[in-house]
């Protein structure tokens, strides 16, 4: 054993640790430098989860059943595969109305109804007592097994001021109301509460991770010598055994499943870490995947520990929920166990620690604040600042949510295990899904449906599940659970309407969820949703379809003055907060003084948005209505704003479109500048190198007047040769420019392809001839006409095969033309036996002024004669393009599409 | 719209679709009838057949999900 000043040192210790942290983050937050705004501490905090039921309970667990504490954590796994598109819609949602906590996003979502909220609220502070009262005897049963010798029974009862476990409540009462309420947010953002989870989440996985690795590989030789050991024990081989006794309940593996993907979303403390506490919706990206990773690496260990107890300590003797401590404590390593302590005192600290104060700021703005607002002549009798009021409330439902987990736990808590308890909460957090999950994705869905299907689940809860909890406790008398009430079976809680063949979880989600999906749709469909219902649909359900920033419409009709506001919002923002949030909004609207400020839709709807960080959506409805003069908004009037908002909406869109076809505009017209530079330069240098060389050789001409005659007559056939290059070029440049600029006359006729590559090649016969090169024409007969310039078709041709000329080898050179039909499209095909085309240039032969060969070996050219070509084949549509062939040589080919309604024979 | 994508409310992310394959193969992967294929009485690596099978599915989903979250994904919108 340890001694208890130790245990209570190291416990007090640990949790000024966690206060030092969370102050800390506080402090840089209030810098501008903020700890927790990282994928990887966001993704830490969700780890709020797992709580002493992960801790102490799984190894329990799976000690009475094997792999049965998993699909717990299988459930979030599969759940967080769709985070990014479910959380993050919910994240952007409650960051664009200020929503801060699950009650107050349900009822904002069915038209900011304050019953909602309450209904909301009252379910959850119900449903989550035995959860709380489950972390509460963790501790103080974690407590007694570290201080007694053995973890022998608990000394008898106690009077109650010397109950450990009351005083560890109210110690962590004090606790969480010194980190969750130093002061109000109007976003309800706690930095130093997310960074002590973070923190503890650490902890608490080091520390399990630590003792699975004492147990596995210090007490054992491994995971399979665990398994061997159990195998020999034939009570215990018989408990893991597949196929024995019970068959496996593929049912209740389904509901547990199910469950727990539910609920680590709906959870209060999950709502609050992964949505309110959220900083920045991009990080739910890899909080996805890091949050199930981390569940899986603090689950390895369960199965070895709680088998490696039962060897150990023998089946039975030993409660396996507190294995963890015990195997430490035993087997020769108490300082393991007292970290292992620790470790269970952060999974159960940060679970009640962020619970209560998500539950707190429900009951205080959804269940209090209502009522307090409510009372006649509220407005009027309190003057000043209610801030102050505001966090009393909260101090005091913190200390009111741990008292009932307390109460719960001496009830209930002893009969159950602790898994056993925190399913109850999770079957009741569980009805929140189809209000929640349906109303993000449903415009339909009304208030009235909402609300039917919370309270028929709720209830069916109620009746089916924390009734035969209490009643097993003994304080009703079990008879009712196991006959039903006055002996009617068909009623009996545990077996509705003679369901037996459920395991009670089961059977009481399947119930619960069946009335509250019913209720929901049933209702929702039996009535349109009212303006207030479909003006909110709108805003969850096309959350995305909004640009952040671009403003959603306001659905507000009526008028307000402007003190009103700024003393409404004084009240409960205080002075200095409620004047930022109006100088934000004159700063926006481009007006200097807030004095100045029209109080228009607008105004009203921020002022409202900021109340609701604070006080709820619901009591901020109420409030801000009280100080105005409002016009209901009926669905007419919905749809008449949503029209003009999407006006507004329309008008900025084509407003960024034709910006953005400016902007592209210049940026090619750019391109076509440098193009033309390019171009004149290269005209330009094109001509310069004829002329140079006639200039050169006339001045040689004219200085040497007594120059033979062969030598004049040698010169003056180069200059006319240059002359008719120079004079050739200037008609292509005007040519291209004509044709570029759209300027060509086209003759447009059926052309008769066979029959002008025949003249073609007999036009270029020379050329051929002169290099000793044979020309084979392979013309089939009959193929239909083209449309198109023959004149034009020719000039293409005529440069493909004097290109080909120029390039076959002197003597040996072989030009083959084709002509072919292909689909709807004829093809011409120049094929040589010359080098061919470089690799590389292939794309760029067709650019002005590129000519194929380095600058010496090529023959005389313009470099025009191909991109001219390829403007002529687009011209009708076709296309002209280069065929490399591997045994060297090349293939200019282009394609004319046949005539529309083409394919007949002339 | 090309300056849409650096904003912080246009982050793609991973496929929608993508998440609801994934989402549907785990539904099946951890339930009957597939659990029915890994609960049988033999052993791998000298441990039993069904949590190994259990969790080398779950470390899978994990990683499959972290190599889709973590690929930057080219232009796109939001799903909606």
């Amino acid at each position: 054993m340890i001694p208890a000043p130790l245990v209570l040192a190291v416990s007090i210790g640990y949790l000024a640790l966690l206060f030092t942290i969370a102050a800390a983050a506080n402090r840089a937050a209030a810098h501008g430098r903020s700890m927790i705004s990282n994928a990887w501490v966001y993704a830490l905090s969700l780890a709020v989860y797992c709580t002493a039921w992960t801790y102490f309970g799984s190894v329990g667990r799976a000690a009475a059943g094997g792999i049965w504490f998993l699909p717990i954590y299988l459930g979030p796994m599969v759940a967080m595969l769709v985070a990014w598109i479910v959380v993050r819609k919910m994240v952007r949602i409650a960051h664009a109305h200020r929503i801060t906590s699950i009650a107050d996003f349900i009822a904002s979502r069915y038209g900011k109804s304050p019953t909602l909220a309450a209904l909301v609220t009252l379910i959850t502070v119900i449903g989550i007592i035995p959860y709380i009262a489950l972390q509460l005897k963790a501790v103080s049963a974690g407590y007694q097994i570290l201080t007694a010798s053995g973890g022998a029974t608990p000394a008898a009862a106690l009077p109650w001021w010397r109950d450990g476990t009351l005083i560890v409540t109210l110690a962590l009462a004090l606790f969480t109301i010194l980190f969750g309420t130093r002061h109000l947010d109007s976003a309800e953002r706690h930095e130093g509460m997310v960074a002590a989870i973070a923190f503890e989440s650490v902890v608490k996985l080091v520390a399990f991770l630590a003792v699975g690795l004492f147990v596995t590989y210090g007490l054992f030789g491994g995971m399979a010598d665990i398994w061997a050991k159990a195998q020999s024990v034939p009570e215990i081989a018989a408990l893991f055994s597949p196929n024995t006794s019970r068959a496996f309940d593929y049912t209740q593996w389904f509901a547990l499943t199910l469950l727990s993907m539910l609920s680590v979303l709906l959870l209060p403390r999950q709502f609050q870490m992964m949505v309110v506490e959220c900083t920045d919706e991009r990080h739910v990206r890899r909080a996805a995947w890091v949050f199930p990773a981390y569940l899986l690496a603090i689950n390895v260990f369960v199965l070895p520990v709680a088998i490696g107890g039962l060897v150990l300590f023998g089946p039975g003797r030993m409660d396996a929920e507190t294995f963890v401590l015990s195997l430490p404590l035993t087997q020769g390593a108490p300082a393991l166990a007292l970290f292992a302590y620790v470790g269970g005192l952060s999974a159960a600290t940060g679970m009640l620690i962020v619970e209560t104060i998500a539950v707190s700021t429900m009951v205080c703005n959804d269940l209090v604040m209502p009522a307090v607002l409510r009372r006649p002549g509220f407005a009027a009798r309190a003057p000043g600042d209610l801030t102050g009021l505001l966090l009393n409330i909260r101090r005091l439902a913190i200390v009111g949510v741990l008292l009932l987990g307390y109460l719960y736990f001496q009830v209930a808590g002893e009969a159950y295990a602790l898994v056993s308890i925190g399913l109850i909460s999770f079957a009741a957090v569980a009805q929140f899904g189809p209000a929640l999950l349906g109303g993000m994705y449903w415009r339909g869905a009304t208030r009235a449906g909402a609300f039917g299907g919370l309270a028929g689940g709720f209830l069916v809860w109620a009746y089916t599940l924390m009734l035969p909890s209490v009643a097993k406790s003994g304080w009703i008398p079990d008879a009712f659970v196991r006959d039903g009430p006055l002996g009617i079976a068909l009623l009996a809680p545990e077996r509705l309407l003679g369901l037996s063949a459920l395991d009670p979880l089961t059977h009481a989600l399947f119930w619960s969820l069946l009335v509250n999906i019913g209720l929901y749709v049933g209702l929702s469909l039996r009535r349109a949703p009212s303006g207030a219902e479909a003006s909110q649909a709108l805003l969850f359900v096309d959350a995305f379809a909004r640009h952040p920033g671009a403003g959603a419409p306001v659905f507000w009709r009526g008028a307000a003055r402007l003190d009103d506001l700024m003393a409404l919002a004084g009240r409960l923002l205080g002075p200095e907060r409620a004047r930022a949030v109006f100088e934000a909004h004159a700063t926006e609207t481009g007006i200097a003084d807030i004095g100045d400020l029209t109080p228009d839709a607008r105004l009203v709807e921020r002022v409202e948005r900021a109340l609701a960080g604070a006080v709820g959506s619901a009591s901020a409805r109420v409030l801000v209505a009280s100080v105005v003069d409002e016009e209901p908004v009926d669905m007419e009037d919905v749809l008449q704003i949503l029209d003009e908002a999407s006006q507004v909406r329309i008008y900025a869109h084509k407003l960024e479109a034709a910006s953005a076809e400016l902007k592209a505009a210049n940026a090619q017209l750019k391109t076509l500048d440098q193009l033309k530079d390019d171009f004149v330069s290269s005209v330009t240098h094109e001509l310069r190198t004829p002329l140079t060389s006639i200039r050169a050789l006339s001045e040689l001409m004219l200085d040497a007047p007594d120059m033979d005659e062969a030598q004049k007559a040698e010169f003056l056939r180069i200059i006319v040769a240059e002359s008719e290059r120079l004079g050739r070029l200037v008609n292509q440049v005007l040519d291209l420019a004509k044709i570029e600029s759209g300027l060509a006359d086209w003759h447009t006729a059926d052309v008769d392809l066979a029959h002008l590559v025949e003249a073609a090649v007999k036009a270029t016969g020379e050329l051929f001839r002169a290099r000793g090169a044979q020309v084979e024409a392979h013309l089939p007969q009959g193929l239909p006409t083209v449309r198109a310039d023959a004149d034009r078709l020719m000039q293409v041709l005529m440069n493909l095969l004097s290109n080909a000329a120029k390039f076959v080898p002197e003597g040996g050179g072989r030009v083959d033309v084709t002509l072919r039909r292909e689909g709807d499209s004829l093809v011409v095909a120049v094929k040589d036996n010359g080098p061919g085309v470089p690799a590389g240039e292939g794309d760029t032969i067709f650019e002005k002024f590129r000519q194929g060969g380095d600058a010496l070996s090529r023959p005389s050219g313009t470099g025009l004669g191909l991109p001219i070509s390829r403007q002529i084949v687009d011209h009708f549509g076709g296309a002209m393009w280069l065929e490399q062939e591997s045994g060297g040589g090349a293939t200019f080919a282009f394609r004319l599409p046949l005539q529309p309604g083409g394919g007949r024979t002339p | 719209m090309k300056g849409a994508r650096n904003r912080p409310g246009n982050d793609p992310g991973p496929r929608p679709e993508v998440l609801l394959a994934l989402f549907a193969a785990a539904l099946l992967l951890f339930n009957f009838p597939l659990l029915a294929v890994w609960n049988v009485p033999a052993t791998v690596f000298g441990l039993p057949v069904l949590p190994v099978a259990l969790f080398v599915i779950w470390a899978g989903l994990v990683a499959i999900l972290a190599m889709v979250s973590e690929r930057r994904r080219e232009g796109g919108d939001g799903p909606a």
